[in-house]
């Protein structure tokens, strides 16, 4: 019997790795036995059951986007610092190579897919409806199997840190390596199914905002007068919708190379590994701009909100998203120019590629203007959006760098590139999911985080950051690759590594002054009693903070853009105020808990597809299939909220 | 793509018009026989390589048409014509990728 029970340990828990993977195992040992305890001492599993797992409210769906997409920045970060600290020094034994190229692999995966996703899905779900003045997206239980397909998709990833083994080909896995033969533990499948998983969650999350926003307007939001975030998700939604079957495909064809023995990507037998890399980077690139453009969207609602000025040049913004989305189909060759596909190809791709720099240069432009003589407020999510236009333009500039396809050749796959995407991604993407945190968190849980320690956070962050990176440019001009693990003294990067290490601490001290502000401001933030901390603009700052389950009591009727502002200017806000003759019964889904099932059942057969257990993969499998054959014969799945009730609640917040 | 089969239908069923099963069980059949056409002709060899991808690339497009069709009823629906725009649009970004990708993969990869 010991001998069975050291076997599993050495082979699904990994103990003969040594002490730092037993850390690992007795921390998340800890922490769950602490959060069951705590969940069982509070009796709080039924609140959680009812109030959060079954939940289909898009507010509450966001908040658990919002977290997880904390918990996995995380995650990513510390792998980030462990990369850091391993490369501060020349001839470092901190980590070993394998370990190294596992801790590169999760840290780009989870800051891709597992932060930066639901970042934005934790702002497309608090915002959205509430933005266009709906009650719910179009299809809320669809939202709910979104989420927990995006939950146990993270959770089937982060679970081979301590069972099986972290994959560790890259974010991108690029066959040959990731083939079978050279990479055969379970971690490279556990990569392919934890993104499958959550990768269908995301397109169905395209497909409802998509519909929700193009479908669900309050009477009189025309398009144009819809707000810029909004119309930014338009952007990404459509970019999710065409981008990510691409990646299915891939991920799909790699799989059966792997376990059905396929050979799509191996050489030999007739495929073509590079169509793995053409197929990724179909996805790949418009990826970034899914996570980009709402970004974009947030520092336009910030920008008009802090300067107390419309935004500059509305129509130009909202074509300029579309035609970024567009652009973001013609340049993804970019990724491989080195590739060899000939001079033709690579001059339409580089073209390409510079022309996304015009549409993203006009709006850096707008944004300018619109600050342009506005009363600026220097508020936390506004000194976020001004950190962001520097860093963006910086990190554009040497985009066009590496789109110039010959020049290209000399850059690729250096830290030049590595220092270029950190900074495009978090100049853009980071600091503006941090911006629309802290604009629309009085909106989520009713009190602002607190500016003091906010502004700790943000320069540690920021300086941090520049520390960070901007020796990295140098250090891929002087030759240094990415992923090299280690380096000798003698090359003369060991000065530049070493700031750069220091650089990402103080980043890493920033996101713990984030998580303090978050804790503090829980007891000791200010309250937002009007539901307007901000002065805002637009339709979300005319309800209370937090906002009741229904959203609008009455479904407001627009006439203008920046509504809430005109009716402000004119003292008409009295019109957004529900009256007790206008309340109707309001027409709700019903909670359910079917989505969180599906997910445990899909993450139950993924698990199955990485051991090869196939018994467990098809239960899993049919498992799934039930759960959607009993929503088929579902017909009792909504319900009225009855005038009296919403009454009372609006007479509890003063609106009646 | 074209094999994929995402059916994410919910909310409540559109109330202009009622469909009877046939419909979809025609729908089904005919993407069940052009997925079978793909594969019988790719696994038994019965073709050259250059004439099988374009008969393959046929069959797809097919795919499209009949999911389109029989199972999302682009011929119907009300208000503004938001899924033709969106089918103009699939429909350069399938041939931009497609086509794009073909013109990207054809150069010599094995070196001879």
């Amino acid at each position: 019997m010991p001998d069975a029970l050291r076997q599993f340990a050495d082979t699904y828990l990994m103990w003969q790795e040594g002490p730092m993977i037993w850390i690992s195992d007795v921390l998340i040992l800890l922490t769950s036995i602490g959060i069951v305890a705590t969940l069982t001492y509070f009796k709080k599993w039924k609140w959680l059951w009812r109030e959060w797992l079954t939940t289909v409210d898009h507010k509450k769906i966001g908040i658990m986007y919002l977290i997880a997409a904390l918990l996995m920045m995380f995650r990513g970060g510390a792998d980030g610092l462990l990369m850091r600290t391993q490369l501060a020094a020349p001839g470092m034994h901190f980590l070993d190579a394998e370990h190294y190229d596992q801790i590169f692999t999760t840290h780009g995966t989870i800051m891709i897919l597992f932060m930066a996703m639901p970042f934005i899905f934790a702002m497309f779900n608090i915002v959205v409806p509430l933005q266009i003045g709906a009650r719910d997206v179009a299809f809320p239980y669809l939202n709910a199997i979104s989420f927990w397909l995006f939950f146990f998709g993270a959770l089937l990833f982060n679970i081979s840190f301590v069972f099986g083994g972290s994959p560790d080909a890259g974010w991108f896995s690029y066959p040959p390596l990731s083939e079978l033969q050279f990479d055969p533990g379970p971690g490279e499948n556990f990569y392919l199914l934890a993104l499958q998983i959550s990768g269908i969650g995301s397109i169905a999350t395209g497909i409802n905002f998509l519909a929700t926003i193009l479908k669900m307007r309050a009477p009189g939001m025309t398009l144009m007068r819809m707000p810029l975030f909004t119309w930014s998700v338009v952007a990404a939604c459509i970019v999710i919708i065409f981008a990510f079957p691409a990646l299915t495909v891939a991920l799909a064809l790699l799989m059966l190379d792997r376990i059905v023995g396929t050979h799509f990507f191996t050489i030999l037998h007739g495929g073509n590994p590079m169509m793995y890399i053409n197929l990724f980077w179909v996805w790949g690139h418009p990826e970034v701009y899914i996570v980009v453009l709402p970004a974009f969207g947030i520092f336009s609602e910030v920008v008009a909100t802090f300067s107390r000025k419309r935004v500059f040049g509305y129509s130009s913004m909202v074509a300029s998203l579309i035609l970024i989305s567009v652009i973001s189909y013609f340049v993804w060759a970019h990724h491989f120019f080195t590739m060899g596909a000939g001079a033709d190809v690579n001059t339409f791709f580089a073209v390409a590629s510079m022309a996304v720099g015009i549409p993203t240069g006009v709006k850096v432009f707008n944004w300018l203007f619109t600050m342009y003589r506005g009363r600026i407020r220097l508020n936390l999510p506004m000194l976020w959006t001004i950190a962001f236009v520097p860093c963006f333009a910086l990190g554009g500039a040497t985009g066009i760098m590496l789109a110039a396809a010959p020049a290209d050749y000399q850059y690729h796959n250096s830290y030049f590139l590595i220092a270029h995407f950190h900074q495009v991604l978090i100049g853009g993407v980071v600091f503006g999911m941090l911006a629309g945190m802290y604009y629309w968190w009085p909106k989520m849980f009713g009190f602002k985080l607190d500016e003091r320690i906010g502004r700790w956070a943000f320069w540690f962050f920021n300086i941090g950051f520049y520390v960070c990176f901007m020796p990295q440019y140098a250090l891929g001009f002087m030759g240094m690759q990415r992923r090299m693990y280690t380096y000798p003294a003698d090359m003369g990067w060991g000065t530049l590594n070493f700031i750069s290490t220091v650089g990402a601490y103080l980043m890493g001290i920033g996101f713990v002054l984030i998580v303090a502000q978050v804790l503090y401001s829980i007891k000791y933030g200010e309250r937002d009693l009007t539901g307007d901390p901000w002065d805002g603009r637009t339709l979300e700052w005319s309800l209370p903070s937090p906002v009741p389950h229904y959203n609008f009591a009455v479904i407001p009727t627009v006439t203008d853009r920046d509504y809430w502002w005109k009716l402000k200017e004119e003292g008409r806000t009295d019109e957004l105020k529900p009256k007790p003759e206008d309340i109707q019964p309001i027409h709700m889904p019903k909670n359910s808990g079917r989505p969180f099932i599906m997910g445990v059942l899909f993450f139950v057969a993924g698990l199955g597809f990485v051991f090869n257990w196939y018994v467990l993969a098809v239960l899993g499998l049919l498992g799934v299939v039930v759960t959607l054959l009993a929503r088929s014969f579902e017909y009792d799945d909504e319900y009225y909220i009855q005038p009296e009730e919403v009454e009372h609640v609006e007479a509890a917040l003063g609106r009646l | 793509m074209a094999h994929g089969h995402v059916e994410l239908h919910d909310g409540p069923a559109p109330a202009h018009e009622h469909h009877g099963p046939g419909l979809y069980i025609v729908g089904y059949i005919a993407s069940l026989v052009l997925t079978a056409i793909a594969f019988w002709l790719a696994l038994g060899h019965h073709m050259a390589g250059g004439p099988l991808a374009l008969t393959l690339l046929i069959l797809g497009a097919l795919q499209i048409v009949v999911q389109l069709f029989f199972f999302m009823h682009v011929t119907e629906g009300d208000g503004p014509p938001f899924h033709s725009m969106a089918l103009v649009l699939g429909l350069i970004f399938t041939f931009a990728i497609a086509l794009m990708s073909i013109w990207i993969m054809s150069f010599h990869y094995q070196v001879q």
